[in-house]
């Protein structure tokens, strides 16, 4: 096979020895994780810090007067500062906990876009766009009387250099929303570019940052956008997520979801909103799940973005070559090397279901389906692809079992 | 899993029984499922309570396929009321393997639309959903 030695800053080897379910595969057979674009596995520490906050500082955050809750509110919190850190943002109040990408997205629906959009307004989103984020703006058109437009997709997998050009002569864009890392295609979206675009027009820009952040440094100054949304869960932590939005905006907004702990004062005929960023955070949070995000983004740290990142370029490009060279075998998005590590395929005459069903027989783990993007795939005349996806536990290994259960599918099913 | 693509499933799925149109068809039904894009059609022929002939169409996944072409084979010559009782572990039984809930749904398509063909009939039996095949478009004809 003429494909060039992978050269890459991590000794993934050594890195898949810190996750559980990557050292020692369930039932001992081999396991070839190829699906962290879907959800990422953990490490013994994210989980040890799950079990240690239950274990020795656990109580609801903020409120309690005794120490024991003074001690989860600190493990709580340090995991806000990290996020912060993480993201580049200006203030430790501009992040907010939510459950994931999606409520983050919704937040910004409900508490910006309702608040502020209006019949005649325009969103603008993109065709590739996550249902996440395409779904709650159409809701939103819907509730508010504003329109929808969307930036198209172009051949090859990037947005179409006219798109934006397209909507020169649309008045009265209040919201672009568009992903920075498309996780059907792999496309890596301009968001600078789109913001000064957004800017120009006196529209906010909320960028879905889910498949983004776990695999590639991220500086929302730098990005130049209003909202980014990102999931723990796609970053080695558990179910939690937080979404970053400008101080300003945050302020004006209305709260998504309103009661205890987001509230200053309640009386029966006025309610004061609590300041930022607990106006966002209603109830009782999952203390120790966010405590153990503040793990996880430590353990990515401690590797490095930069080096994760480099290292599943390195992957990306092998995949994207032995992929490339399989007869019957036709892959979607971008060609590296501006491209992240996603890559979807379809088999000629087997269906992605079947593909994936049978990579599964030799513990290879894709994902089939529409990946949540379903006119990304019409737009490509596809229903469903198989999909795989590289971390920084992933090997030359994974991608060459990946191969060889692609010549199994092949020759199972005659083609 | 690896009795999953075993024999059986591969030859229904190339060499698919009673696949193509019945000339003068009692009643018909299709079914797709929008999130892997299964489809199955299926024309009956229905005389005196008795279903005399199958044909099924389709594009889809293994399982779907080779599910309608095995279920095409287990109806002929049954009463209606039979026909309209089988379910998934019919299915499961002509298939041979075990399957997660995801690819259930796969191998249920054949049988959905089998019920609201029959459905059509006049007092025919209405379809009951025994498991989850939600997310799938009917129609009939």
């Amino acid at each position: 096979m003429a494909v060039a030695p992978v050269k890459t800053p991590l000794d993934a080897e050594r890195l898949k020895q810190d996750f559980p379910i990557l050292a020692h595969p369930p039932g001992g057979k081999p396991l070839h994780y190829l699906d962290s674009a879907a959800s990422a596995q953990k490490p013994r520490v994210v989980i040890d810090a799950l079990v240690d906050m239950y274990e020795t500082s656990y109580a609801a955050v903020h409120r309690a007067v005794y120490s024991l809750g003074e001690a989860a509110t600190e493990r709580y919190e340090a995991t806000r500062d990290k996020v912060a850190a993480l993201l580049g943002a200006a203030d430790r109040r501009e992040v907010i906990f939510v459950r994931n990408s999606t409520e983050g997205l919704n937040l910004v629906a409900y508490g910006y876009g309702l608040k502020f959009l209006g019949p005649g307004d325009v969103i603008v989103s993109t065709e590739m766009e996550h249902h996440s984020n395409l779904v709650p703006w159409q809701l939103l058109a819907q509730r508010t009387g504003a329109t929808m437009h969307y930036l198209r997709l172009g051949d090859t997998g990037e947005l179409d250099p006219g798109s934006l050009a397209a909507l020169e002569s649309v008045e009265n864009i209040k919201l672009v929303a568009a992903g920075h890392v498309s996780n059907s295609l792999g496309t890596i979206n301009d968001i600078p570019a789109l913001a000064r675009w957004a800017h120009d027009r006196g529209a906010v820009l909320v960028v879905d940052g889910a498949q983004a952040a776990p695999h590639r440094p991220v500086d929302v100054a730098a990005l130049g956008c209003d909202f980014y949304a990102i999931s723990g869960h796609k970053m080695c932590g558990p179910g939690v997520g937080a979404l970053w939005g400008r101080e300003k905006l945050l302020g004006e907004m209305d709260p998504f979801l309103t009661g205890g702990g987001q509230i200053a004062q309640v009386g029966l005929e006025r309610t004061t909103w609590n300041e930022l960023p607990y106006k966002f955070e209603a109830g009782v949070p999952p203390v120790a799940e966010v405590a153990a995000f503040g793990t996880a983004v430590d353990y990515l740290t401690g590797i490095g973005l930069e080096a994760i990142h480099a290292h599943e370029q390195a992957l990306t490009e092998y995949g994207y070559q032995l992929l490339s060279d399989l007869p019957g075998v036709t892959l979607y998005g971008p060609a590296p090397p501006n491209r992240a590590g996603v890559l979807s395929f379809t088999v000629d005459g087997v269906h992605a279901h079947d593909v994936a069903q049978v990579l599964d027989t030799d513990g290879v783990c894709v994902r089939a389906g529409h990946h949540c993007t379903q006119p990304a795939m019409r737009h490509y005349g596809l229903v469903a692809t198989a999909r795989a996806s590289v971390y920084l536990y992933n090997t030359v290994d994974d991608l060459d079992a990946l191969a060889a259960g692609l010549a199994k599918v092949r020759r199972t099913f005659g083609v | 899993m690896d009795d999953l693509y075993r024999e059986n499933i591969l030859d229904h799925y190339n060499h698919p029984r009673n696949s193509g149109h019945l000339d003068h068809p009692t009643v018909t039904a299709e079914g797709v499922n929008p999130l892997c894009g299964d489809e199955l059609s299926v024309e009956l022929q229905v005389e005196d309570g008795v279903v005399t002939d199958v044909r099924y169409n389709g594009q889809g996944c293994a399982i779907s396929q080779a599910a309608a072409s095995m279920i095409s084979e287990a109806v002929k010559g049954r009463p209606v009321a039979e026909v309209a009782q089988l379910g998934k572990e019919d299915v499961l039984d002509e298939l041979g393997i075990p399957l997660m809930p995801l690819r259930l749904k796969c191998a249920l398509l054949s049988v959905g639309v089998l019920k609201v063909a029959l459905a059509e009939l006049e007092d025919g039996p209405q379809p009951e959903w025994g498991e989850d095949t939600s997310g799938i478009t009917w129609k009939s004809g």
